[in-house]
Formats: C-alpha cells, structure tokens, sequence
C-alpha cells in the first residue's frame, strides 16, 4: 500500500520512472546502489532505505507529502513565459519551452498552492528541477511574488521550496531582476509578520541562493542537498585544486552558520508541522 | 586622448601615426605642416565619431572594460573635488579592497558612496580582485548603508564588476547570504538611493549593491545576468560566441532602458569615459544632483513603495 492514495490520475511521478528498471519495479540507489522495491522506495518517500540518499523529487510529491488529505488549491496555472527578447542560442527559447512543457507536463519551473499543513494554513512555492533545471524568470518570479501576496491577504505563513541551477539565462536580465523582485516582496511578507520557511534541496545554487532562498526566517534544507551560489565546477576552476570532501553539501552550509536545521525527508511533514505550531503559539 | 586603441577603433591608428609624424615635422620647424595637422585632427575626429555612433553590443563590452577607464575612486574624488573620507570594514571578518565606501560631499549635501573597485595595474588588480567582492564586501556595503540611513544621507552606488568572487571561502563566508541579504535591505532603505553602472554590471555581484530609486547607466557598460563570454561557453559550449551572446542577452543601456530594467542612460564623451575622464565625472555629477533633487522631495515611505513596486513589476509572461 502507499503512503498516499494516489487521487484519479494519479500524481505525475518526477522522478523514478526512467531510473526504474524496465520492469518499473526496482530502484537502484545512485549511491549505495542498492536495487530496492520501486514500492518500498516510494512508501519511503523517494529515500533511500539503505543509505538515506534522497532522490530528487517535484512540486506534485512535495505537495502531497506535505498538504493535508493532499489538498489545496493550486495558483496561476497558466502563467507561462513569453521570451521577450526572442532569446536564440543553439535553439530558440520558445521552442525551448514548448519542448521542455510538453516533456514535463509542467507550463514553468515552480507551481504554487494554498493548503492545510498539520492543521495550519501554509501557502507553498515549490520549483520542478525538470523544467530547464528549475531556473528562475520572469513566471516564476511573478508566481512567488504572487503567492506572497495571497499569503499576506490570507494571513497563511510562506514555504519556499527551492530546488534550481539559478537564473534562467535565456531571460538574461529579466531573469535577474526576479532576484531584486522576490526579495522586495519579502520584506512586505515580514512587514506582516508572516512566517517565511525557506527549504533548500538538492540543487539549490546561483541567484536562487542568492536571493529568497537565504532570506527565511527559518532556513532549512534535506540533508546532502548542493547548496551553493557559485556552482562546485566554477569555485574548482577559481581555486585550481579539488574541493574539499562535503565542499556546499546542506551540513557544510549548516556548520558555517547558514543554516537552522536539516530535515530528512521523512520527518519533514511532522517538522512542518511542530514548526507551524511554534508560530502560532 | 588615449593612446590605447581596441580592436575596432584600427582605423583610428593609422591617421594617429600621420598625426605623430607630422607633428614631429613641425617641431624641428623647416616645413609648415599646420594644415596637414588640422586636416588630420578632423578626420580623426570625424572617424571617431562614425565609430561611435554604431557600436554594436560587444563593442560596448570591450568599451566598459577598457584599461584606462576610471574607476569608483576616480568618480568619487573628482564628484566630491577631495571632499571624500573612505571608510573600512564590514565589523564582522575584515576589510573587503574589491569594495570601497565612506562619507563625501557634493555641493555641501554628505553623501554616502559605495562602489566595487578595480585596479590600474598588475599589482593593484590583484589588489582589488578584480573588482570581485567576497561576502565581506557586501557586507561592509550594508554596514554603510545603514551608517547613511541613520543619519538621513542619500546613498549613491557605483557599480563596475566581473561578478561576486566565486572562490572556497566566498562560499564558506555566505556569498549567496550576503547578496540576498543587500537585496532585501536594499529595497527597505528609508534615504534615496541611487545606482550608476560605470563599467561592468556583472549579475548577482552587481545587483548586490543595485536596488536604488535610480538605476541608471553610462552609455557603454553592460548590465546582464551573465557575462558574454560566460554565456558562451554555457549555450554554445565555447569562447568563440561572445559577440552573439552579447547580441542576444540585450545587455547594453540602450536595451535595457528599452526594456524598462533600469531608469535611464548617462551619456559618454565621444571615445568613451577614459578618452574624456573630466567630462565624464562633470556628467555623473550632474545626473547625481538632477535625481536627488527630485528624490529628496518624496517622503521615505513614498519612495520605499515606489522603489518595491518598480522591482515587482520587472518580468514578461504571458497569462492564459
Ligand atoms: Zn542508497
């Protein structure tokens, strides 16, 4: 049995399908690489049940793992890009897009949504590595400045679910003023007095870290996620030598003060939850 | 006049060694060459400004870091004519010599200066790293604005880097922390605050100081969230589409005054800043007391929404 009824369709699995063995049956871990039940990976919410490896996952499970009954109402699901500067490198932008929609299923890189969390309101911004590495333009810099404002006029605390390679270079400097735009926009969520929970996973780097992703009230991140502004490649090339061992990993950003808590995915409902409370209290 | 020529002012070189040479006839004083000089002066003139009217994209990058153009502290000096006292330290871990501040004064109004710097020769680019700040340096920027904020003085930022350092301790020190922290307290800042892109406007590491109530930029700088060449590499997977790269991330004043990302363009000399140094800071200087004329006029509350609202509407997307 799952741990999540799976509701009509179905939720669009992010992730393990194309991992999976053709069977659909097994998952191999990428770092003990141990073959576990696809079924027991999934029960185990995409953690590794030998050695703890959290799996990437997307805005559809993160929602259902974390909003009651798996429900809430989603927000602008129709914004998409509109490439003002009819960007082309080795392809168009726009077809870029379209190609990268009808991949995913998903219209950008970030959802957004209102739920109950253990009982609290909780209005949720969630990015989708799979579309164009979850980077940042100009839809999902409205969409979280958007969610900001239903949580303001709602009274909801902010979850913030990062999961990106940082700005979306083929929205050049657009793409970089979502960076000055989001962080704007939190310092009216603090106005409020509203909670803003920062959640970084694996990846989350460049102007994502940058900007909101470093702001929360409580920062908090999945253990072994790379967390980092400049990618590990570029500080490597800058320094000439190897990184060190665990070099951006969540417990280095946690031991050099960035960080409040690491939280393993399993736990991450109940946390939520006993976080929630503390601010309502 | 400057005698370093980039790649694209070549037709400029030739009618220069003309010039020298007829000048050197005219020392030794046995020909007349006055008219010969004259008409070479204006050709030069005249190429010069055909050269300048058409600058492409690239162009404009090579122009905003061309060797001989000034730097923060060569703005800072001749705006406050010496009237400049700089200020060191973030408080924190130690003093960042990619980014410079302190106290100045234009027109008998203190100001508060903050700008990245880079250095004019071998020994002093290493000095200021490049104009690449660590962690510190955003910091030490914060530090200032505060400073400024508590006593009422408007805030002017230079902007002119490659981008934030992107080394071991950069990371280890918070470089992505420090930088959305500036952004946030940026946007809250209750004194006018006014930015000017002097020379490379490098993402995050020059947003990092860059949320003002003017964004303005000098006619060849370039302002994007990746350089050229960096885009290149990633998009293309090689150096050799730069000058595309350039084109297509719309990163120069012109295109980014189009596109609404910044409030206005401050016009270069012919030749660029470093062919007319004086002209250029007599320029900014005016631009500088022009917008906090009508800064000043505003209530730290009106301007702080404004300033918000202008960041919140930046972005394109389609609804439906
Ligand atoms: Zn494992």
């Amino acid at each position: 049995m799952s741990w999540f009824k799976r509701i009509k369709e179905g939720i669009t699995t992010s992730t393990s399908e194309k991992k999976e063995t053709p069977e659909g049956l097994w998952y191999k871990c990428p770092s003990c690489k141990s073959i576990i039940p696809s079924q027991e990976h999934e029960d185990n919410m995409w953690v590794c049940v030998k050695c703890g490896y959290h799996e990437r996952i997307g805005s559809a499970e993160y929602f259902a793992i974390l909003f009651d009954d798996q429900k809430f109402e989603e927000f602008n699901m129709n914004l998409t890009s509109d490439d003002p500067l009819e960007f082309v490198d080795t392809k168009k932008y726009s077809e870029r897009l379209i190609e990268s929609q009808k991949k995913t299923g998903l219209k950008d890189a970030v959802r957004t949504a209102s739920g109950m969390c253990n009982g609290y309101p909780l209005t949720i911004a969630c990015m989708d590595f799979r579309f164009i590495g979850g980077s940042m333009g100009a839809v999902m810099g409205e969409k979280i400045a958007r969610a900001i404002d239903y949580s303001i006029k709602h009274k909801t605390p902010f979850l913030m679910i990062s999961k990106s390679g940082g700005a979306r270079m083929m929205e050049a400097a657009f793409s970089l003023m979502q960076m000055a735009k989001t962080s704007a926009k939190l310092t009216q969520l603090s106005e409020a007095k509203l909670p803003y929970i920062s959640f970084l996973t694996d990846p989350t780097t460049g102007g994502v870290t940058a900007s909101f992703a470093m702001l929360g009230d409580l920062n908090i991140a999945e253990p072994g996620a790379l967390i980092g502004f400049a990618g590990p490649r570029v500080v490597k090339e800058t320094i000439g030598k190897d990184l060190p061992k665990g070099f951006q990993t969540s417990e280095f950003v946690l031991d050099h003060g960035f960080l409040d808590i690491i939280v393993n995915r399993t736990e991450l409902r109940t946390k939520m939850g006993e976080i929630l409370g503390y601010f309502a209290h | 006049m400057s005698n370093a020529l980039l790649d694209f002012e070549k037709p400029l070189e030739e009618l220069q060694d003309q010039l020298t040479k007829a000048k050197q006839i005219q020392e030794k004083g046995k020909v007349n060459v006055d008219s010969v000089i004259k008409d070479l002066e204006s050709k030069i003139e005249k190429t010069r400004k055909d050269l300048y009217s058409n600058l492409s994209a690239w162009q404009r990058v090579q122009l905003s870091r061309h060797p001989e153009r000034p730097y923060s502290l060569d703005y800072i000096n001749a705006i406050t004519d010496g009237h400049f006292t700089e200020l060191f330290g973030d408080r924190q871990v130690k003093d960042d010599k990619a980014m410079i501040g302190g106290f100045g004064e234009i027109n008998g109004q203190t100001v508060m200066f903050v700008g990245q710097q880079k250095g004019n020769n071998t020994k002093m680019r290493q000095y200021r790293n490049f104009g690449m700040p660590n962690p510190e340096g955003y910091r030490k920027a914060l530090r200032l604005f505060k400073l400024a904020e508590k006593f009422n003085k408007p805030i002017v930022t230079l902007i002119d880097t490659p981008g934030a350092y992107p080394g071991l301790e950069a990371e280890e020190r918070g470089q992505g922390e420090a930088i959305a922290r500036n952004l946030y307290e940026m946007s809250i800042l209750k004194v006018p605050v006014i930015c000017i892109i002097i020379g490379e406007g490098a993402s995050g590491g020059a947003l990092g100081i860059g949320i003002g109530d003017r964004v303005l930029m000098l006619e060849n700088t370039w302002y994007s969230v990746i350089s050229p060449e960096s885009c290149s590499s990633i998009l293309w997977r090689n150096w050799d589409n730069k000058e595309r790269a350039a084109d297509a991330l719309k990163l120069t004043a012109i295109d980014m005054n189009k596109l609404k990302l910044i409030d206005g363009i401050v016009q270069e000399p012919v030749g660029g800043a470093h062919s007319n140094p004086g002209g250029m800071f007599d320029t900014v200087k005016a631009e500088i007391i022009k917008h906090l004329g009508v800064l000043n006029g505003l209530s730290p509350e009106e301007r702080v929404k404004r300033r918000i609202d202008k960041f919140c509407s930046m972005g394109v997307y389609k609804e439906g």
